[in-house]
């Protein structure tokens, strides 16, 4: 029975939509840990990049960090698969913008990179952003 | 630019396919990779993700960063059109206030 095919329309039925209050908080949870994924990820991806030559495609796949890192987003997209079953698309997509948030932080750690005033603006926008994100639609988070 | 475009449009099907993939799975992980919803949505995002590359390689970081964001309209529509999600006020204000944020950290990484 499990891999019987469900139509498409199945995923679509507006009856899916309704939820128990505490699925929100949990799926966007889910999805904070899916962008920290996200941007480590990234971060080891540029590291294994600076540390190598050429333009070698094995070498690029056997390079431990770059490795890692692509370890991680498939992490990053299983997480965000179990995320999805328990709330909408529009709510929990948008979120994965809260990476930039991440990668800032990381970059200045890491590669010591400079915040500036653009940067921070933006930082706080996106983070805003998902805060509003995460009331809206009238449920409780 | 024509390929960061094409990129965020690649990037938005996979993601409505990962959410109309998750929706029909079952337990057991094994499933993950028996889905084909799934297996679609991962593909289109590797298609993305190397149309997105060769798109950094030519185009202006400044310019690539808003074009980026055009893929959290085009999921915000298709969420709307496929899976018949509601559009609410705090949906739009918050992916606002995201491409807002979006744009001025490309600002804040060209300068």
């Amino acid at each position: 029975m499990y891999l019987e095919e469900i139509p498409l329309s199945a995923a679509v039925d507006p009856t899916h939509i309704e939820r128990k209050p505490a699925s929100r908080g949990k799926a966007i949870g889910m999805m904070l840990l899916c962008t920290l994924l996200g941007a480590a990820g990234q971060v080891l991806i540029k590291m294994g990049a600076a540390s190598l030559h050429g333009q070698n495609p094995i070498a690029m796949v056997l390079n431990p960090q770059i490795f890692a890192g692509y370890a991680l987003y498939g992490m990053m997209t299983v997480l965000f698969v179990f995320a999805l079953r328990e709330e909408e698309l529009s709510i929990l997509y948008p979120i994965i913008a809260l990476t930039y948030v991440w990668v800032a932080g990381l970059a200045v750690y890491f590669f010591h990179e400079h915040l500036n005033v653009y940067k921070l603006i933006g930082v706080a926008a996106i983070v805003a952003g998902v805060g509003v994100l995460g009331r809206s639609g009238g449920g409780k988070l | 630019m024509a390929y960061v475009l094409v990129a965020s449009f690649f990037g938005s099907f996979g993601a409505l396919f990962l959410k109309s993939g998750s929706a029909k799975l079952n337990r057991g992980l094994k499933y993950l990779f028996l889905n084909f919803h799934l297996a679609l949505g991962v593909a289109l995002f590797l298609t993305s993700s190397y149309f997105f590359v060769l798109g950094i390689k030519r185009g202006e970081l400044s310019v690539l960063y808003p074009l980026v964001s055009l893929g959290y309209i085009w999921t915000l529509l298709w969420s709307r059109l496929f899976l018949k999600e509601r559009m609410t006020r705090g949906k739009f204000f918050g992916l606002a206030l995201i491409l807002i944020g979006i744009a001025f950290v490309g600002l804040g990484n060209t300068r």
